[in-house]
């Protein structure tokens, strides 16, 4: 980094005084290190890797690239050093509690990354020939049978990236289901609640989104939405347990009143965590459901992906699942692709990606999941909703939450931003938590409350850990309730101040161009 | 429960201060037909760290690991040696378990690594901007497609012919439901593309022109003119990349006069792993920056005016937009492309180069060697470090007794084009800076042992 001061400091800038970044020559503050971008120190001859042999001649003719490519290198050592002080200016589960609600951010165990990096796993590559990767079928057969048993349903397609692809996933069997049917239905119905994958899926694929009203406890209107279904609808897409944290207690009368018309129910499995061990969705007439392989089974989510979303499917939608997938035949696993689908797959949908899925995730959620066996999944759920509900009861004395008098939530608590001081929101109180060293929790939404505030704990905190967050979020929300000035200039002690996003999408520099 | 820190005492009470006399209580709304007695039947339970490496290690080693012999595999996923400090770096508790950086004060880190990692990925594609990645590259493919769509207002996509047989199944399934129209094949086993043929193809219908570079037979080819030939039918040049290191040697497809560069970023730093996860590439000219799926990373200031990064232009996007967003994506390959974005760093400039010519030299070597087997002829006339390889018979069965041997040689164009008789001589064969020399006399020996 160039100096931020060149001159340095000087005795008159009387550091007692309160010293600021610009105090130092550097603009560091000690521990807090700042790093320019690779573009700024890197240099083009330099290279941080070694080769075995010199780079021979090419003879490509015209197509060789002569032009300068502007990619900047760096040492190892310097490498090292740019990518360990970047990492300083994350939050991260590592480092504390980290509630970010309807995205299950629980602790993530090391031992999946040692396993994922087995070279039986690690590095192995997707077209070899079958009798070479049978290790690698039986990890996806072997979660794939731990998702169905589960969740009580009939089979389950590996291969999607992420959630938002798994609902692609299950929305494609269901039109794929309408089809074979012969039925041109166009609507799919999603709560207002939703996260917003939901519409956007369900339009990418050719459907209207229509909205299903929701009552003013924070779950979908069994009786309007009876009121709507009929023959144009394909189905419904509904996440449970709730982006409100609360189980939709009529889930069953709800499927039933859809397959009554013809329809299929899609779950929306973001917030597994809640129920896993101890619901099963199939008991509550799902037709399919994805789980995020990221949330509920611990597979890190690595500063935005990669995820995994495989889908759990109900008899009537299995058959048209997409390819490939793995079967067993006694010890031996068979991968099911084109060419061989047709005489034991003929309805499928198709192929989503290139290869067979998030391998590994696969390897991980695996890991996972026998570590914690049926017990310990039972717990998990049971200690996600414990945990939630204790952050619920021990702040709603200072925080609005306007679901708490219908009963316990689920894995995640709401607040809204009603009783904060004259020109106070929840984002303050978002910034405010940066400042006592937390992640915020979600905020403004579920859309269907005003300044929502969504706060998912996750069973991997220890109470010592809930009751200082707790004290935190209740002397911040007091501090929005008495009009503190200072929460709405916060964060003031984090690696930057607010952040100017109307001027980055007014303007917007997105590559660098020096 | 080792993950699980709640005591019994801890769960006693906390019941106690929310009310409730059992766990129970906190269930109430489950209805109760819906609520299992114990743990679910027929599943084993926890088990210690020992006792689940023991399981998974017995798995592991049920498959052949690409580097315990000769390996020759590519076709959309590439084994290249991963520097060891890239594996330590994404293994930063700050980088893996942070979320999506929705907090940009606190978020910097991976804010920073992704305009890095944008900024790395135009330049080697060729183009303005880039987005924070995609899932992989056949459904960067694809959203590829859909976008020009979006711009073009017109729904016929000419695909080539050399166009990885997955990436096509992908549009093909995403086609039937959107009104999309796919103009496509497979290949011919000819020593150059089928470009001048698409040029010819493109009418005021067409959305775009998709290619991929190189293409799935190894084969490359200058795009200057089928990239004027989009651009005087206003349909838009889209290039696909499934082997970025190649772009160390040879001209860019942005540079050549791509629209929309997407690719497989699996190359740099991320490895095989099976098929995933990798890390889509998805990169266009600025005029299209807003029908873009995907995240974006943008520079900015902060209050106090220093220089930050936060996520932009998300009223493309579905946490906004909802059923008008240009793509449904939200989780994308953030990792990956922080794997992928300092093995490049790494490389740097130079060591992109060099890595690219001894991949592109190892291969004419191997091509060479493997020419001299009685029957076995090079179909390319001009390669990276991919080619295809003809043989006097079916190249399938060849691929497992070679396996038997020892030998992974390759992907036969039996597996990637199964109801196509007229390829099944073909074997795509991919050589890295992996591949030794004894790797190729095994691979050569062998086959003129399996062809005999």
């Amino acid at each position: 980094m160039t100096a931020l001061n060149r001159a340095g400091w000087r005795p008159e800038m009387n550091v007692a005084g309160g010293a600021d970044d610009s105090t130092t020559f550097t603009g560091n503050r000690a521990l807090m290190l700042e790093e320019a971008l690779i573009f700024e120190i890197g240099g083009s001859e330099t290279t941080g890797v070694d080769f075995d042999e010199a780079a021979p001649a090419a003879d490509l003719g015209a197509l060789a690239r002569t032009a300068p490519i502007g990619l900047p290198g760096l040492s190892e050592s310097e490498t090292v050093r740019h990518y360990t002080r970047l990492s300083r200016q994350n939050y991260a589960i590592d480092l504390g509690l980290f509630p970010l609600g309807s995205c299950t951010m629980k602790h993530n165990p090391r031992l999946n990354e040692k396993v994922a990096r087995m070279p039986g796993f690690a590095d192995v590559h997707p077209l070899q020939p079958q009798e070479t990767v049978q290790g690698a079928y039986a990890v996806i057969h072997e979660l794939a049978e731990w998702l169905i048993t589960l969740t009580g349903m009939h089979s389950v397609a590996m291969s999607p990236k992420a959630g938002a692809h798994g609902e692609l996933c299950g929305i494609l069997c269901i039109k794929a289901a309408l089809e074979a049917r012969g039925e041109d239905r166009r609507v799919i119905l999603v709560p207002e609640s939703a996260h917003g994958t939901n519409p956007a899926t369900a339009a990418f694929a050719g459907f209207t989104v229509e909205d299903i009203p929701a009552t003013e406890a924070g779950r979908v209107n069994l009786e309007a939405l009876k009121a709507r279904l009929g023959p144009d609808v394909a189905g419904v897409m509904i996440t449970n347990p709730n982006t409100c944290g609360l189980f939709e207690r009529e889930m069953k009368a709800i499927s039933d009143a859809v397959h009554a018309v013809g329809g299929y129910v899609y779950c929306d499995g973001a917030n597994f965590n809640a129920i896993v061990g101890r619901v099963r969705p199939g008991d509550l007439g799902v037709d399919a459901m994805h789980i995020n392989l990221h949330k509920t089974f611990s597979t890190p989510h690595g500063g935005g992906g990669p995820g995994s979303g495989p889908v759990v499917l109900s008899a009537a939608l299995a058959p048209f699942a997409p390819l490939p997938f793995v079967t067993k035949h006694g010890d031996d696993f068979r991968l099911i692709e084109e060419e061989n689908a047709g005489e034991d797959h003929p309805q499928t949908f198709g192929r989503m990606t290139a290869f067979h899925g998030q391998m590994g995730m696969f390897t991980r959620a695996l890991t996972y999941i026998l570590s914690h066996g049926a017990d310990g999944l039972k717990q998990v759920a049971e200690d996600a909703v414990l945990n939630a509900n204790y952050v619920l009861r021990s702040l709603e004395s200072v925080l609005d939450a306007p679901f708490a008098a219908s009963g316990p939530c689920m894995h995640e608590a709401l607040f809204s931003d009603k009783g904060l001081a004259e020109g106070f929101s929840t984002l303050d109180i978002a910034k405010g938590l940066i400042d006592e060293g937390y992640h915020p929790m979600t905020v403004y939404f579920p859309l269907v409350v005003h300044g929502a505030m969504l706060v998912e704990p996750t069973e991997t905190e220890s109470k010592a850990a809930l009751d200082q967050f707790i004290g935190a979020l209740r002397s911040i929300a007091l501090r929005a309730k008495n009009g503190d000035p200072a929460l709405k200039t916060a964060p003031h002690f984090a690696p930057r101040a607010r952040l100017d996003e109307t001027l980055a999408a007014r303007k917007p520099i997105l590559a660098w161009e020096g | 429960m080792r993950y699980l820190p709640l005591t019994s005492d801890d769960r006693t009470a906390m019941l106690a201060t929310i009310g409730a006399a059992s766990i129970d209580d906190l269930f109430v709304d489950v209805p109760a037909e819906a609520q299992l007695d114990g743990p679910i039947a027929g599943l084993p339970m926890h088990a210690s760290e020992l006792a689940v490496e023991r399981h998974m290690g017995a798995l592991a080693r049920r498959s052949r690991a690409a580097g315990e012999g000769p390996f020759f595999l590519g076709a959309g996923a590439y084994r290249h040696h991963v520097p060891a400090s890239v594996d330590h770096l994404i293994q930063r508790g700050e980088f893996l378990t942070a979320y999506t950086p929705y907090q940009p004060e606190i978020a910097q880190g991976t804010l920073q690594m992704l305009f890095e990692f944008q900024s790395q990925v135009a330049r080697l594609l060729g183009t303005d901007v880039a987005n924070a990645s995609m899932y992989d590259g056949s459904t960067a493919c694809w959203e590829a497609i859909v976008m020009a769509r979006r711009i073009t207002k017109r729904a016929k996509a000419l695909l080539s012919t050399g166009l990885h047989p997955h990436y096509r199944s992908v549009a093909r399934t995403m086609a039937k439901y959107t009104g999309d129209v796919l103009v496509d094949g497979d290949p011919s086993l000819d020593a150059g593309t089928d470009w001048a043929a698409l040029a010819d193809s493109i009418d005021k219908e067409t959305s775009c022109v998709v290619v991929q570079y190189p293409d799935i037979l190894g084969r490359i080819d200058d795009m200057t003119k089928l990239a004027e030939a989009c651009q005087a039918a206003g349909a838009l040049l889209i290039a696909v990349v499934t082997e970025p290191v190649a772009l160390g040697l040879i001209k860019s497809p942005g540079e050549m006069g791509a629209d929309i560069v997407v690719g497989e970023g699996q190359s740099l730093g991320v490895g095989l792993q099976f098929g995933g996860p990798y890390v889509g590439l998805f990169a266009c000219k600025t005029k299209y920056v807003r029908q873009m799926p995907g995240r974006l990373c943008g520079e900015t200031v902060d209050a106090n005016g220093k220089r930050g990064f936060v996520l932009t232009l998300s009223t493309r996007e579905q946490h906004i937009r909802r059923e008008k967003a240009t793509s449904n994506i939200c989780t994308n390959s953030g990792l990956c492309a922080l794997a992928f974005s300092i093995h490049m760093t790494l490389l740097g400039e130079a060591g992109l180069r060099q890595l690219a010519a001894i991949n592109h030299g190892r291969a004419k070597a191997a091509a060479a060697e493997l020419a001299k087997v009685p029957g076995v002829s090079v179909l390319n006339n001009s390669f990276f470090n991919e080619f295809t390889l003809l043989l006097p018979t079916a190249a399938r069965p060849v691929i497992h007794k070679l396996a038997e041997k020892d030998i992974l040689g390759g992907v036969s164009l039996g597996r990637l084009y199964p109801d196509n008789a007229g390829l099944e001589n073909g074997l795509v064969v991919a050589v890295t800076e992996t591949v030794t020399d004894a790797d190729i006399s095994a691979f050569a020996a062998a086959l003129k042992e399996v062809l005999a």
